[in-house]
């Protein structure tokens, strides 16, 4: 059994301290070790944005990223965008435009708009075509999505 | 029945789960102890297996086992064909794991299983086998030769052929003032949903039951086929179907691993989850479309079509998989789409090469053999100096020959017969839609850089594939009505469409209904979801069942309130008087559960509110549809950069137009990124070069153009209550030949002949220069 690193990490508020193998990705730490399965894994190399998640404020890839690179870092995931028993706007605005159907990429592309907007508030839709351009949907074809992230950001400015 | 709820745009009732991480797919699946199991896959794609040497990957620690063909020996037989079984194909059947030889990259030998993924895949490098490499033969060409052949026992590569033969071919052409014969190429590409595939199996030795998630598509058929492999009665076997991410006929087939897994939890008495690599999918997974055509039409010289005859090769790769020959033999069954052409005769082939094995992928065989069809409609266009629309509304059937008997175009089936449809209305709503009038003036125009062509695809396909469906209604309280479906969920919308369905027909509220779907253990039988089945098999099911407890519902009130049932009426979960508009309802539904129930002493009829119904239905309904895209080419670059695609298709009846406006567009983008950027690619030896989405490419947001869908209900189908036609797959059919219509257009001044996809920027960039060098 190769040796175990302490980490310490906050996830959408909340902080775990864990102890984990350097060679556990942080898709596979909160899907297995913290039990937050909203996160998906579609590639594991980097490339469909399922396992998109915000650490620190940035957009980053959970399956490219080492659990042990989390020590110290505040993460959120899908399961922490909005308040318990209610729907963010983005969120209401997907569901309202019919933005997913298998609903697999939905958490990355959530986490995708959310980090974007916030650093976008008021974003063309030329702007959101581009943000989402690493996130993978094979359903949907992507129209109802930017759609949908056009149709969230008002109300998010607003909230 | 009043109608509130089908034909509305409804917002799909299981979308919070998804929206809010809380759906569960089979990954997000826990049980406890729960073991790894990771795939060792053959790296060559034909040799023998010389030896497997185990114990080193034994010896890691939290290896548990490595199962190998010897411990499946006893229990292995070749997996089953469910679907287009054409005389031969049976020779060419894959066991479980490799027997003595691999035929193709990807192949599983053994299965690993330990604590954890981790420790799994560590035992996979683990694994010591020796291979006796072989020639291995990559092409059709190569392999009709049977120089190299793939199943040596069987003498021949060529596993099934067959011919389908309507009309008289010979005087058709004879007759023919013009013909032209072409060779032309689909490419191998497959669908990747997003979710790769994966199992959860659990064993209970004591009851000796066997539990397993994952399973979908087609669960009560891959029940049986599991149930015949283990000798487990199938009541035994519980199949759960978690959230699927995507499908596309790609997942739920009964793949090697649908058997490895449970056999894996059985042996090992604990439970065994096994969830694919995007690189185990790429390779693993079935591929489609690899079809080569040679095609010949007849016409008159005022484009009449006469005559249409082609040779189709299917290259199956190196076992035949569990839907047979679909894919040559579907191209051939509507290779003369939505045409009068009086002749038709077609030789269908079903190659065996050393690739991953050939399966369905949306519409299998119609993507392909529409751009065949709609690239030869363009080419005698162009050279009898016909408009393509013209020549084309010129050959479309015409709704006044409905139903359009084709004849069988299907060996073993009945014939084709397009039930209804008015195929020129399409047409004419998607050139208006695009104002091709304007818009064909700039056909091969030159315009700041690039070449502009407009493209135009017309189609047919075959839905509502029977030969039946199963749904249970079931009204257990006033406000928890369930209804039971024999369909799988793969993303469609089912738990909404099929409440819909339900709500107009029993006459209650849409939000007091709840869809169960995919699991074995609900109904007795089920066909699945696959073949744009599912809202004509599974929704007329449910309309059934609902009218069943509509009426018993009716008839126990009646009962109660000394009333005939034929004067009272369901609406809005209330009993009322017939034609009593105003008035206050004389039963809630909530106060007959309980005079159905077994203690009741007012039940006519047997105790409960509930029905189990079938669909049977042995047509086909055709949905069809015409596609025009505006294409502007790089020819420095070769990209070919969409600007404007309209998609007008005809569903008969349209049950969640929000929904079907959903499928489109997926599916038009789905089919653009196919057609525009998506190619297997092997290597001479056989080595699958695309096994990561760096080198495979999908399309991105950046790739999808501005999709203007109309959809159309002019024509409902005859051949069910609810007059209604499948949606789906037919949304990506068309896009091969529409994009290469207009790519041929944009790029006719260089005398490019399109014969061949994908219209990738390199091949087209190459289709340039060999033009330039000849001039």
């Amino acid at each position: 059994m190769s040796r175990k690193h302490n980490i310490i990490v906050t996830v959408n508020g909340k902080t775990y301290e864990r102890s984990v193998e350097a060679r556990m990705t942080l898709a596979d730490f909160l899907r297995d070790e913290l039990a937050l399965t909203g996160t998906h894994v579609g590639c594991e190399h980097g490339v469909c944005g399922a396992c998109t998640i915000m650490m620190n404020g940035e957009a980053i890839r959970s399956c490219l990223t080492l659990a042990v690179q989390t020590d110290g870092s505040r993460l959120m995931t899908v399961e922490g965008i909005a308040r318990p028993e209610e729907l963010h706007p983005l969120q209401t605005a997907f569901q309202e435009r019919h933005a997913l159907q298998c609903g697999f990429c939905t958490p990355g592309f959530l986490m995708t708009a959310y980090v974007f907007l916030k650093e976008t508030p008021a974003p063309t839709e030329a702007q959101v075509r581009e943000a989402i351009s690493g996130n993978i949907c094979r359903c949907t074809g992507y129209l109802p999505i930017i759609q949908a992230i056009l149709e969230a950001a008002p109300i998010m400015r607003s909230a | 029945m009043t109608e509130t709820y089908i034909g509305a745009p409804i917002r799909r009732r299981e979308d919070v789960r998804f929206l809010t991480g809380r759906a569960k797919f089979v990954d997000d699946v826990k049980v406890p102890q729960m073991l790894h199991a990771a795939i060792l896959r053959s790296s060559h794609a034909h040799a023998r297996i010389k030896s497997i040497k185990t114990t080193n990957a034994l010896a890691i620690p939290g290896v548990v086992d490595v199962i190998t063909f010897e411990d499946i020996a006893h229990l292995a037989k070749p997996i089953p064909i469910r679907a287009y079984a054409l005389p031969g194909l049976e020779r060419y059947l894959q066991y479980p794991l490799a027997r003595e030889k691999v035929r193709y990259v990807g192949e599983p030998i053994a299965v690993a299983v330990a604590e954890t993924r981790y420790v799994a895949e560590d035992a996979l490098d683990a694994i010591d086998v020796t291979y006796e490499v072989l020639p291995a033969v990559v092409s059709v060409h190569e392999a009709l030769r049977d120089e190299v052949l793939v199943h040596e026992e069987n003498g021949t590569n060529l596993a099934a052929r067959y011919s389908i033969s309507i009309g008289d071919i010979e005087m058709a052409f004879r007759q023919a003032d013009y013909t032209r014969r072409e060779e032309f190429k689909v490419h191998r590409h497959t669908g990747n949903p997003l979710e790769t595939r994966g199992l959860l199996a659990s064993y209970d030795s004591g009851r000796g039951e066997l539990t397993v998630w994952g399973p979908t598509k087609v669960p009560h058929i891959n029940r049986a086929f599991l149930s015949s492999f283990l000798s487990l009665p199938e009541q035994k076997i519980h199949f759960i179907e978690p959230d699927v991410g995507g499908g596309f006929g790609v997942r739920g087939e009964f793949y090697p691993e649908d058997f490895l897994i449970p056999f894996a939890a059985i042996k090992l008495g604990l439970p065994v989850k096994w969830i694919e690599d995007r690189r185990e999918h790429l390779m693993a997974a079935n591929h489609s479309r690899d079809v080569w055509c040679e095609a010949e039409i007849a016409a008159r010289r005022d484009g009449t079509l006469l005559g249409l005859r082609a040779k189709l090769y299917g290259d199956m790769g190196g076992y035949i998989r569990t839907h047979g020959g679909i894919v040559p033999a579907s191209a051939a069954g509507l290779l003369p789409g939505p045409y009068r052409i009086p002749a038709f005769e077609c030789a269908v082939h079903c190659i065996m090469t050393n690739k991953t094995g050939l399966g369905t992928l949306r519409a299998p065989g119609r993507y392909e053999s529409c751009f065949i069809r709609e690239r030869l409609l363009d080419m005698v266009a162009a050279d009898l100096n016909i408009d393509p629309a013209e020549l084309r509304l010129k050959n479309l059937i015409q709704p006044t020959e409905m139903p359009y008997v084709l004849g069988v175009t299907r060996r073993g089936e009945s014939p084709t017969v397009f039930d209804s449809g008015d195929y020129p209305m399409a047409l004419k709503r998607a050139l208006e839609k695009i104002g091709y009038g304007e818009l064909r003036q700039r056909q091969g125009r030159y315009e700041e850089g690039k070449y502009h062509g407009i493209g135009i695809g017309c189609y047919v396909k075959n839905t509502g594939r029977g030969p039946f469906e199963c749904a249970r209604v079931e009204v257990r309280s006033g406000n928890s009505i369930a209804v039971y479906i024999g369909l799988a969920s793969l993303g469609q919308g089912h738990e909404t469409t099929m409440a819909q369905i339900c709500a107009d027909t029993l006459g209650v509220p849409i939000e007091q209904i709840t869809v169960f779907h995919g699991n074995t253990d609900f109904l007795p039988f089920g066909g699945g979801t696959n073949a744009s089945r599912g809202t004509v098999m599974g929704g007329n099911a449910v309309y059934l069942a609902a009218q069943e407890v509509k009426c018993k519902v009716l008839t126990i009130a009646g009962s109660y309130l000394g009333m005939a049932p034929s004067d009272l009426e369901l609406r809005d979960g209330q009993v009322h008087g017939k034609g009593a508009e105003t008035e206050k309802p004389l039963l809630s539904l909530e106060d007959v559960v309980p005079l159905a129930a077994p203690t009741s002493r007012v039940n006519p009829l047997e105790p409960g509110l509930d029905a189990t119904a079938y669909f049977k239905s042995d047509n086909l309904t055709y949905t069809y549809g015409t596609h025009v895209a505006h294409v502007a080419v790089d020819p420095e670059t070769g990209k070919v950069e969409v600007l404007r695609y309209v998609a007008v298709e005809d569903v008969g009846r349209c049950v969640n137009p929000l929904l079907l406006h959903g499928q489109i567009v997926g599916g038009v983008a789905q089919g653009i990124g196919a057609t525009l950027l998506e190619d297997l690619v092997y290597s001479e030896n056989g080595q699958l070069l695309t096994t990561t989405f760096m080198d495979y490419l999908l399309p991105t947001s950046t790739v999808v153009p501005p999709i203007e869908a109309i959809i159309l209900e002019e024509a409902p189908s005859t051949l069910n209550p609810l007059g209604v036609k499948g949606g789906g797959e037919e949304t990506s059919l068309a896009t091969g030949a529409t994009l290469a219509n207009a790519v041929a257009n944009a790029l006719a001044s260089f005398g490019v002949n399109v014969t061949e996809l994908p219209l990738s920027h390199n091949r087209v960039r190459e289709w340039i220069r060999r033009q330039q060098d000849k001039d």
